[in-house]
């Protein structure tokens, strides 16, 4: 009776089914863990602007402060994207012919606002609120990285659930005074003890909540 | 009522037709094999349900457990694009039908763990005629169970968050939580299960490779059979890769339904807050299980003529597992309400007082009526070697089964601690739908298996054969003892079995 034995050959692939069967789980989980994780997708992200504002130029260079653009960030969650017309404070003066200011002037002539792309998404499910972070401590470099050095903004920080936590579970290092919140060059932990910050902790009352409905409400 | 093994059939009826052997003889033990002499013919009885046309109520039950699959298809899918509101769920009533489904499900799968491996270390050489498809069983139903947590979670594509795997939200289960421990329970019960069984099938597959006659039945079987050409050495591992996986799946038996009894006995809602819930759901589970293993043996034997390898014996010691268990299960019933009034607990008193005569009384009353009355009639040899009685009876206990999970689950959420909270679970037709549709998956994969694959151990029922015994030809006048005189009917002696010796003797060159 002929019957199907394996041929000689499969004997030699033999010890590679077995190393990759045991493998392979792993690998999976690695690729879920590391592949799939907002620090490999989302950071980096840096989309071209409608207009090519930079930021290194304006904050690094001529010195604006954030909350000159960003008005709301000390009341409100979200820290306002600005209407043309802030713009136009200094551009009615200023490189007033300036061919990459073209849409910037046409916005203000028709009053349909410039459609920025933005950079820094949250999920719907997840509350974020700036006053309560930048009243208390918080610089905005600590997540947005430092957007005085940057041409085109992106996405510093994977701005996923782990690294929230990160700073919720030891926030002492992330913490400055407030006079200091939107000086991007300062950094707290060359220019204060932990002893100094810790004190701060207790100033501004940080105590981090890490339940679920801190942000998922 | 002797036992009459000698009875000479014709080949055409062979298999079909029943002899008792459930009378002992005197001196030694009835056979577990019937109307055969020889290893080949045992071999040729399995092997040719596989090879041959099924009969054609194969077809028609293939056809209608395919229809409920595609039914099953529709509920799980509307399910998961509109989300677990199209169940009846609603506030006290969080768990219902799934969870009811789930642990149904699982505890059938208990009983071919039992046959498989207790039954194996006990050394009960009557599971040889059974094993094969009541691991089988447990595997499909263990598939059924491990559906209804996947879809109950709602998000089904975040379902990979029941492991403990690393990720960007720094998220882990809950160690502490029992539903954790149970994904474990279950994943590690499957796994274990599957590899015993495959182990335990591999010669077999090998007779089938050998027996093949087409092309790709040689190839499909020969891939199957991973290489088995039956040597001693082959036969050495065998057996020691089948003895620890029997020690490995032993605790399995014990600990899977202890720690699905933990989902509810570690909360605090009185009716699942009991400290009897482990022993009882297992004892419950092999109940249901055995019920199941008999539910399917009975046509299976019917239809494929099989009934000279699973014999009367065989299904009146099921019968047998199943009254004592049911036993069990009834103990436990009347302890939990021995409990409820014994604790002065109010609110454990009003949880069983409110499971019998409560909104849900009906379903209490089917269960005792099913689980604990039932039963009893096992008590007669009559019933226990009566076909149509004891499939009748079999059924009635899955039903009894079905419902004890229900009355556990629902009649205790739907009346709790807090009454203006209180409400009635109705299910949807999604409800009812995806449970039926259960059975639809599970009949698919047991009838493919009955087709398809050696359902019952033809190496291992060879070894029970009073042939594979030397003792039995009378060759060894020394060994004294009450021999039968006709050899090769007649009853091994106090001689340990022999496993090994019979089982390289087919199909092999």
């Amino acid at each position: 009776m002929s019957r199907f034995l394996f041929p000689r050959w499969t004997n030699a692939i033999l010890p590679f089914i077995l190393v990759t069967g045991a493998i392979m789980p792993l690998y999976a989980v690695l690729v879920v863990a590391y592949g799939f994780s907002p620090k490999t997708i989302d950071a980096g992200y840096m989309p071209t602007q409608p207009v090519p504002y930079s930021h290194a130029l304006h904050v690094g260079k001529l010195g604006l402060d954030c909350r000159y653009c960003h008005t709301t960030v000390e009341r409100t969650s979200f820290a306002a994207v600005p209407p043309t017309q802030t713009c136009m404070n200094c551009h009615t003066q200023i490189h007033r012919e300036s061919p990459k200011l073209a849409e910037v002037r046409s916005s203000y002539e028709t009053g349909m606002p410039i459609e920025w792309v933005k950079v820094h998404k949250l999920p719907d499910y997840s509350y974020f609120n700036h006053a309560a972070h930048v009243n208390r401590g918080v610089s905005c470099v600590e997540c947005h990285g430092r957007v005085d050095q940057m041409e085109v903004v992106y996405r510093h920080s994977p701005l996923a659930m782990g690294w929230c936590l990160e700073c919720h579970r030891d926030p002492i290092d992330r913490l400055r005074p407030v006079s200091q919140i939107t000086n991007l060059a300062w950094d707290q932990r060359t220019e204060m003890t932990r002893e100094q910050r810790e004190a701060l902790a207790t100033q501004y009352h940080i105590n981090p909540s890490e339940n679920c409905s801190t942000c998922h409400r | 009522m002797p036992s009459k093994p000698s009875m000479h059939l014709s080949s055409a009826t062979k298999g079909f037709v029943d002899t008792d052997n459930t009378e002992q003889p005197i001196g030694g033990r009835a056979p577990l094999v019937l109307n055969m002499h020889r290893f080949g013919e045992v071999t040729h009885q399995v092997c040719r349900v596989a090879e041959s046309k099924p009969p054609l109520a194969w077809y028609v039950a293939f056809v209608i457990c395919l229809g409920m699959l595609g039914f099953l298809g529709i509920c799980v899918n509307y399910l998961i694009f509109t989300g677990v509101g199209v169940w009846g769920l609603n506030n006290p009533v969080m768990w219902a039908y799934d969870i009811t489904n789930f642990v149904f499900w699982v505890g059938i799968g208990h009983a071919g763990t039992l046959i498989s491996a207790i039954l194996f270390l006990f050394r009960q050489k009557w599971r040889t005629g059974i094993n094969r498809f009541a691991e089988a069983m447990t595997i499909f139903a263990v598939i059924c169970a491990g559906l209804f947590p996947g879809i109950h979670v709602g998000r089904v594509w975040l379902a990979y968050w029941l492991f403990p795997l690393p990720n960007s939200m720094e998220m882990w289960p809950q160690f502490r939580s029992p539903l954790l421990w149970d994904v474990f329970a279950v994943s590690t019960y499957f796994t274990v299960s599957l590899v015993f069984w495959y182990i335990g099938m591999v010669p077999d597959l090998a007779t089938l490779r050998d027996r093949a006659k087409g092309k790709f039945q040689q190839f499909a079987y020969g891939l199957a059979a991973i290489g088995w050409r039956g040597s001693m050495r082959h036969w050495h591992r065998y057996e020691v890769a089948y003895l620890l996986l029997a020690a490995l799946a032993t605790p399995l038996v014990l600990s899977v339904h202890s720690v699905v009894s933990f989902d509810f006995a570690v909360s605090q809602v009185p009716g699942w807050h009991t400290t009897i819930f482990p022993p009882y759901f297992v004892a419950g589970a092999i109940f249901s299980g055995f019920a199941m293993v008999v539910s399917l043996a009975v046509p299976a034997r019917e239809l494929f003529g099989l009934k000279d390898l699973i014999t009367l014996r065989h299904l009146d010691n099921m019968n047998k597992i199943i009254l004592l268990t049911g036993c069990m299960v009834g103990y436990a019933y009347s302890m939990e309400f021995f409990i409820a009034w014994y604790s002065g607990a109010m609110y454990e008193k009003f949880a069983f007082v409110n499971r019998a005569f409560g909104q849900y009384w009906w379903a209490y009353w089917i269960m005792v009526s099913c689980n604990v009355i039932t039963p009893q009639l096992f008590w007669f040899k009559k019933v226990r070697t009566s076909i149509p009685l004891m499939f009748i009876l079999s059924i009635f206990v899955n039903v009894g089964m079905w419902f004890e999970r229900f009355v556990i689950i629902v009649t205790s959420l739907a009346n709790d601690f807090l009454p203006s909270s209180w409400d009635q679970f109705v299910p949807t037709w999604v409800d009812i739908g995806t449970m039926v549709g259960a059975f639809g998956l599970f009949g698919v994969l047991f009838l493919l298996f009955c087709r398809y694959l050696p359902m019952i151990a033809i190496a291992e029922v060879k070894a029970v054969m009073p042939e594979a015994d030397p003792h039995a030809h009378g060759a060894h006048a020394h060994h004294g003892g009450p021999h039968d005189s006709h050899a090769g009917h007649g009853v091994p002696s106090g001689a340990m079995p022999a496993l090994r010796d019979p089982r390289s003797s087919e199909g092999q060159p």
